[in-house]
């Protein structure tokens, strides 16, 4: 049993945590909630060794404990496998679960003995992978397998996850909760994190919820409910997450897509139309193929398509003729692929329509900062215009990626799990400010992996599954049985 | 670039000036002369050639680049230009024709590294040995000489205009437009973008391809102007001309505070990186030290500048 009480942390002038108590109990899966920033990854860098704390205290099996750095806690037993994961993809797959602690034998490698350790390990995991594979060639499943893997051969007391579930199928979270179980059944302890309400009532044994550096929730999983968490992560009820979307839709199609194939992944003949003021959710599975269809709509990956734009033929081979075109796309990838880090907000905003906001090749740059300025304003972005992107919090930063594709004015835009890993009450304001976009006459094309934000957001629901697509869903249609239906390869009884 | 002034961003962004300032107090205190000003004058002539070198290498290193042939393109095209005017056609006409050779030359390496897929370094580092090659074939190894008295070509490497060498005239004009460009233009912002994130640059509208082929483009013309200049100045293109000169471009670049990884980066900080430099070539001389310690020091001046930079991060 470990209590953590009256934790204080800042970093500068930033307090982190104002007294936060946490009480981690021996076999229990201990789920910890709470939106970005409210001192979950601190806390838990704080137990793991990774900071210190300023006030408070460790008390573990009624001693004092306070470890200084991440290899004194690992040797306490206490392990953190973060939401980036660890993984030299050049190495194999034994490299990776020995990096730092190889067993060696007059000086060389044991290999033998470290893949009988391995195998161990991983037939405790019930789990089968090829030792001398590239790490980097598994699936992002298999790689947090190996992460996991590493742990048990530590001696693993207390194993902290952050968002683990964030990348993997189904199929790999079944069998990830299994593992959980059997830990838990085996004496470890597990601090749960994530943004996912239904794994929290499925796996979780407690519940401590924090808010703005405080805890304010702990209790048993059993003995609360979905309103109660959500009430104490934001401090308000959360009845209107989702706008009232109930109005008549227009017949007017504006985009027709026909016989779309992308080139690289297997995504063959789809077809789909898109109506003026229509959100068209996108459904499936991970890996069914729907970001790679916006993709190659948006003439980032080659493949061959037909597009059609109020009735009129055109051709889209790269970016810059699509947005050419009206298109937006807000990709799925924020960091990656939505944002320059080191640009300032201005600079980001202004990216995709620098045309609009210059003249004769030179940039307007008090344009840039009225536009930038009504934008903060309008989306409640928590920054100033001229802040460093990537020193803002995720919810932040995707309002700006959204910002960038409003100021470029597009006609139909594309966004690519517009909310993914920010909290509840960002969540909430970007979806009205999505349904705001539609009454101002923009079509928009929703992929989604939360089922309730494609449910309660879209007028229609397309759903794909293995690359095809498998049925467009109209409105009295929406539900979270007949998309996974169709999302698993099965049919609708007319 | 538009963003907050911290505490970081203003040591960043004064700490080459800093440097410099302190470099010309110490060798000024060894050595009253380095102040006066047929020596001023005489060091912005010997810096103008690195300098135009390194206002282009700013912007293949902003997009995460970098150029190592801008040497044998500077000898290619002075090789070229000298050419050019031994066969009669009229020097100025010859200038132009080698400012052009200059841009081919950078846009065949921008070729490569967008359409060919190539790492910038090994790019140019096999154009770097290809032009110097051809510089080579097209002299047959020897000096062209007798490269007439026409006035412009002339002035161009050693006259004066209002009392300042017209090489610094041309460094100084140069910087100021590409100042303007970089920092005013969208040209400039998308020079930024591509080195900040290509993909998402690339997603956003910009054509990074063009867009890197012009900078590289750019490179090649700026050390084609270098070269015509020297060639004014020793009467000849010589074959060796502007060995290693890349070295000292990438070292200017990098002195002011310019991010190899790209993204980050300002030209005002190459102009005084490359003043730096000047400063310690001509003031090390000066103070009388040998040019086997010279090249200690310069070595040693980007070690401590890159470290108090890095530290600061």
């Amino acid at each position: 049993m470990i209590e953590m009480k009256n934790i204080h942390k800042a970093f500068g002038a930033n307090k982190v945590l104002l007294g936060v108590d946490f009480e981690l109990k021996d076999s229990t899966v201990h789920a910890l909630m709470g939106e970005n920033g409210a001192g979950k990854s601190t806390l838990m860098k704080i137990l793991s060794g990774v900071h210190a704390y300023d006030q408070g205290g460790i008390v573990r099996d009624g001693e004092e404990v306070n470890y200084s750095n991440l290899k004194e806690a690992e040797k306490a037993g206490i392990v953190f496998i973060h939401q980036e994961l660890n993984i030299w993809p050049e190495l194999t797959v034994l490299e990776n679960l020995f990096i730092g602690n190889e067993h060696t034998k007059f000086g060389l490698l044991d290999n033998r003995l470290m893949s009988r350790k391995a195998e161990a390990v991983f037939e405790r995991l019930k789990f089968n992978i090829n030792l001398n594979r590239r790490a980097g060639d598994c699936s992002v499943g298999q790689q947090q397998m190996i992460e996991i893997a590493k742990a048990l051969m530590m001696d693993t007391k207390v194993l902290i996850m952050d968002e683990p579930t964030a990348a993997l199928t189904d199929t790999e979270i079944e069998v990830l909760f299994d593992i959980i179980d059997d830990l838990r059944k085996s004496g470890v302890s597990i601090v749960y994190i994530s943004h996912r309400m239904e794994e929290i009532s499925r796996i979780s044994d407690e519940i401590t919820v924090l808010r703005d550096g405080r805890s304010v929730l702990y209790k048993e999983t059993a003995e609360t409910n979905y309103n109660e968490i959500v009430r104490s992560m934001v401090g308000r009820d959360l009845d209107d997450q989702f706008p009232d979307r109930s109005h008549d839709l227009s017949d007017e199609v504006v985009l027709s897509v026909k016989r779309l194939e992308n080139k690289k992944h297997p995504v063959k003949d789809v077809s789909f139309e898109l109506r003026k003021g229509e959100i068209l959710g996108f459904a499936g599975l991970m890996g069914a193929g729907r970001t790679e269809v916006m993709r190659t709509l948006f003439g980032v990956d080659p493949g061959s398509k037909e597009v059609e734009l109020n009735g009129r033929q055109v051709k889209i081979d790269k970016p810059s003729d699509a947005i050419g075109h009206g298109f937006g796309f807000i990709t799925e990838n924020r960091k990656s692929e939505g944002l320059i880090l080191d640009f300032s907000l201005v600079d980001n905003m202004t990216m995709p329509s620098m045309e609009s906001f210059s003249k004769g090749g030179f940039m307007k740059r008090k344009d840039e900062n009225d536009f930038s300025d009504l934008m903060i304003k309008r989306m409640n972005i928590k920054s100033e215009k001229k802040s460093i992107v990537g020193e803002l919090s995720g919810g932040n930063q995707q309002k700006v990626v959204i910002g960038k594709w409003i100021g470029s004015q597009p006609e139909i835009l594309i966004l690519d799990e517009p909310t993914r890993g920010i909290d509840v009450g960002a969540k909430r304001e970007i979806y009205y400010l999505i349904n705001e976009l539609t009454e101002r006459g923009m079509s928009i094309i929703l992929i989604s992996s939360e089922m309730p934000e494609v449910i309660g957001l879209s007028d229609r629901v397309a759903v794909m599954q293995e690359g095809r697509l498998r049925g467009i869903l109209d409105k009295g249609k929406i539900n979270q049985e007949n998309i996974m239906t169709l999302a698993t390869g099965g049919k609708l009884d007319e | 670039m538009n963003s907050k002034l911290t505490l970081n961003n203003m040591i960043d962004r004064f700490l080459p000036i800093v440097g410099l300032t302190l470099l010309v107090v110490v060798i000024t205190i060894m050595n009253q002369q380095f102040l006066s000003p047929d020596n001023l004058l005489n060091l912005l002539r010997q810096v103008s050639i690195n300098g135009l070198i390194a206002f282009g290498m700013t912007f293949v290193i902003l997009t995460g680049g970098i150029d190592l042939s801008v040497g044998s393109i500077l000898a290619f095209s002075s090789a070229m230009t000298a050419l050019i005017i031994t066969s009669g056609i009229d020097p100025m006409f010859a200038m132009l024709l080698g400012c052009l050779v200059g841009l081919l030359a950078g846009a065949i390496n921008g070729l490569l590294v967008t359409a060919g897929g190539m790492a910038p370094f090994i790019a140019t580092l096999a154009t770097m040995t290809i032009y110097r090659g051809a510089t080579l074939v097209v002299t047959e190894g020897n000096p062209i000489t007798g490269l007439g008295d026409s006035l412009m070509f002339q002035l161009f490497g050693k006259g004066y205009f209002f009392g300042i060498p017209v090489p610094a005239v041309t460094m100084i004009i140069t910087f100021v437009i590409l100042y303007i460009i970089l920092n005013k233009t969208v040209f400039g912002r998308e020079t930024y973008a591509i080195g900040g994130n290509e993909t998402a640059a690339a997603l956003s509208g910009i054509k990074v391809n063009r867009r890197k082929i012009m900078i590289y483009a750019l490179s090649g013309l700026m050390s084609a102007l270098a070269g015509i200049i020297l060639a004014s100045r020793l009467d000849s293109a010589q074959p060796t001309a502007g060995e290693t000169y890349e070295l000292d471009a990438i070292a200017a670049v990098v002195l002011g505070g310019t991010s190899l990884m790209g993204g980050k980066g300002r030209i005002v900080g190459t102009l005084i990186g490359v003043l730096i430099i000047g400063v310690l070539n001509n003031g090390l001389n000066l103070v009388g030290v040998s040019s086997f310690y010279q090249q200690i020091i310069k070595g040693l001046v980007i070690v401590v500048a890159v470290l108090i930079d890095r530290k600061n991060k």
